[in-house]
């Protein structure tokens, strides 16, 4: 079973390279420019605009991580034209900024990051409106314990 | 019409008028001195399907002494809620007369003596004869094992588990979630599920490179004319609480819209009733229980809690079963309609005196500690006091070893895990067996090394936030790390960074200077290549060094304030 599942992956990874195309990708855009803070990445890429939290755009990430240096997190906000993620507490906040383009058949991303310590992950979505919509998980990056 | 809701407080009532009839049976049977195995297994059959569950037997394959929590401390929500409610407390809310049979399996008051007069608990012999009893009673069961069975004893680290699972396969066991059973390694993990005669299930279970699940999530079990789902969660944390370069290939963690992607699944596929078999501990189920949907029942595990009612969230019935193989989980449903209708319940205390052990499952676990009887047998020393772990401090078992490590590893400071397995030992000999009951792991090296004290604040701050974060879906379940020459003071309902306080070094009364480096001992590193005696060998050493066990100066002093 696993066998073909891996299989089965092996295929459908080629098919989520293509259904990349439509997407530019410009991760630790903000790394070019270590001086901006995440409220000015948040500005930018709002332009000023208000912000709600809430329902439009989805963040899924683990509440503690296994391992700070590659931290798996997907982002999906249905009709969004660009996702930006930040993490808040890192040296360089910015994460990725994803743009879909018209012909993208979803506007979800899935990728590893690096947490260098326990903070927010924050998603904020430009949705087929206009109008912006946040999230944020607060991941844990422990030292471990001691399991029960 | 009566809504679903309402069937479900009906039945929880019904449960909860049962739970005190059998009370008050056990009462007036300790009057008369009749205990028997009929009362403990009587139950009036309900409905049309059964559940039987244990847990977190850590290997203890023949009865034990266990004494439950004197401390269990919740924090946010749970505070105050079972399982957080210990001693007189506990036996209030749920009408336990003190002194009697109940009180005694599910309380610590008067430990020592009640179990000089109740006799020892568990043993996979009793343990069977329970099972075949329900079963002979109720065709249609369904016995489901929440994992933390295959580590924690001498024959089952010398066996590699095997041990277990032969006594799983004999038991009849239909369906396991895990745990430890990931600290024998990946390679033996599958080797072991290769001879087990049911399925290992972990529906949370990813492949780290992939990303997929990487392990059956989910097994249809057909009973009568009923579908039951039953899923598998493994311990969310492994990777954090236990060493990952033990099983790198895989990650796991509560993954909340995966439990929902998958009992949707089920539901998608018509089934009558969904079961989640749980490893994630009580306060995270109980959170999980009201943000997923669709769960009928989940078998909670991993934080060893015995709960002699079901916990009702939602239309999501929690049951917790205890650990050590001191309880069996008996749970009677009405599925109608692809819903469950009602339920009746019962937590079944294996007392070992008065429940006759099965002779097939007594010859096999025999067979299994043949090979080591005199190594399990032996007599390293004597305590004049009760050694025990569980709480959410150091216990005198945790300050006994603690002293070993100062003193076999010349430290200054030892550190102990906050785990909640081992047995509980009365005055009078320890065996070696007694000393792995507490100690028995695949990477017990007691390590010796130097720390600052800023690190060892942050490590203790680490571990407090580990268990008292407020919101259950950060805690990894244990309990707080055990200290040796240290004493400290804690605030659980602080924030993290701030909980740990008036750190002191016991032997001069020092303030711990964040500066300084002190010689630390201890063992149960989650980093690889990590040196040092194994803990029972030293913990060996110390008694026979010393004679034994005494109940002399502490060799911690920790202070709770702020609750």
């Amino acid at each position: 079973m696993l066998i073909s599942r891996r299989g089965v992956l092996a295929a459908s990874a080629g098919l989520a390279a293509l259904g990349l195309l439509p997407i530019a990708v410009r991760a630790q855009d903000a790394a070019a420019a270590p001086a901006m803070t995440a409220d000015d990445m948040i500005a930018e890429f709002t332009g000023g605009a208000a912000v709600a939290d809430g329902d439009g755009v989805t963040l899924t990430a683990p509440e503690i991580a296994e391992n700070g240096n590659t931290v798996p997190i997907s982002v999906d906000a249905p009709g969004a034209s660009e996702i930006l993620v930040l993490a808040l507490e890192n040296p360089t906040p910015g994460v990725a900024r994803f743009t879909f383009g018209p012909l993208a058949a979803s506007q979800a991303a899935a990728t590893r990051i690096r947490l260098a310590k326990t903070q927010d992950v924050v998603a904020i979505a430009k949705l087929a409106d206009g109008s912006f919509v946040r999230t944020a998980s607060n991941v844990k990056v422990t030292i471990g314990g001691c399991g029960g | 019409m009566t809504s679903r809701r309402e069937f479900l407080q009906a039945g929880l009532a019904t449960s909860a008028i049962l739970a005190g009839l059998g009370l008050s049976n056990w009462s007036r049977a300790m009057a008369q001195q009749s205990l028997t195995q009929d009362q403990l297994l009587q139950f009036d059959d309900f409905g049309n399907l059964t559940l039987i569950h244990v847990t977190d037997s850590h290997a203890h394959l023949r009865p034990v002494w266990f004494r439950e929590p004197d401390t269990n401390i919740g924090v946010g929500e749970a505070a105050g809620r079972v399982p957080h409610v210990v001693g007189e407390t506990f036996q209030t809310m749920f009408g336990i007369a003190p002194g009697s049979p109940q009180a005694y399996a599910l309380t610590y008051p008067d430990f020592e003596s009640l179990a000089r007069s109740y006799g020892r608990m568990g043993g996979f012999d009793r343990i069977a004869t329970v099972v075949k009893a329900i079963r002979a009673a109720r065709p249609d069961s369904i016995l489901l094992d929440g994992g933390d069975t295959w580590h924690g004893s001498y024959t089952s680290l010398k066996t590699m588990g095997e041990d277990m699972v032969l006594v799983q396969n004999l038991l009849g066991v239909e369906a396991m979630s895990s745990h430890w059973e990931f600290t024998f390694g990946t390679t033996r993990v599958r080797e072991l599920i290769e001879k087990c005669n049911f399925p290992f299930l972990g529906a949370n279970i990813y492949d780290v490179e992939w990303d997929e699940p990487a392990f059956e999530p989910y097994r249809i079990i057909q009973k009568g004319d009923l579908a039951v789902g039953v899923i598998g969660q493994a311990f969310p944390y492994l990777p954090i609480a236990n060493p990952k370069w033990m099983f790198p290939e895989y990650s796991f963690g509560i993954r909340e819209e995966r439990m929902q992607e998958v009992v949707d699944d089920l539901r998608g596929q018509n089934v009558d009733l969904v079961v989640c078999l749980s490893h994630n501990g009580f306060d995270v189920d109980h959170k999980m229980a009201g943000r997923v949907k669709g769960i009928d029942v989940i078998l909670s595990g991993h934080t060893h809690d015995a709960v002699p009612e079901p916990v009702l969230v939602g239309e999501t019935i929690i049951i917790a079963s205890g650990s050590h193989g001191k309880f069996v989980s008996r749970v009677d449903l009405d599925v109608q309609g692809g819903r469950m209708a009602g339920f009746r319940h019962k937590l079944i205390p294996i007392f070992s005196d008065v429940i006759q052990p099965d002779p097939e499952m007594a010859a096999l676990i025999d067979d299994i500690r043949a090979p080591f009887t005199a190594d399990l047998e032996a007599v390293i020393g004597q305590t004049d006091h009760l050694l025990y772990r569980r709480g959410n401090f150091n216990g005198t078992w945790d300050d006994l070893i603690c002293r070993a490590i100062l003193e076999e590893r010349d430290a200054e400071i030892a550190l102990s895990p906050g785990v909640r397995w081992g047995a509980s030992v009365l005055p009078g000999d320890i065996t070696r067996e007694d000393i792995h009951s507490v100690t028995s792991m695949t990477y017990g090296q007691c390590y010796r090394t130097e720390m600052t004290g800023e690190t060892l604040k942050t490590v203790m701050e680490d571990v407090a936030d580990n268990i008292f974060n407020p919101d259950p879906y950060y805690q990894q379940g244990g309990d707080m790390v055990r200290v040796g020459g240290l004493a400290y003071a804690i605030d659980p309902t602080a924030p993290m960074g701030s909980r740990i306080t008036d750190l002191r070094l016991i032997a001069d009364d020092s303030a711990i200077d964040p500066s300084r480096s002190y010689v630390v001992g201890g063992w149960a590193s989650i980093n690889e290549g990590t040196d040092g005696p194994q803990i029972w060998d030293v913990v060996e050493d110390h008694i026979r060094t010393t004679g034994g066990a005494r109940q002399d100066a502490p060799v911690s002093n920790i202070t709770v304030k702020g609750l």
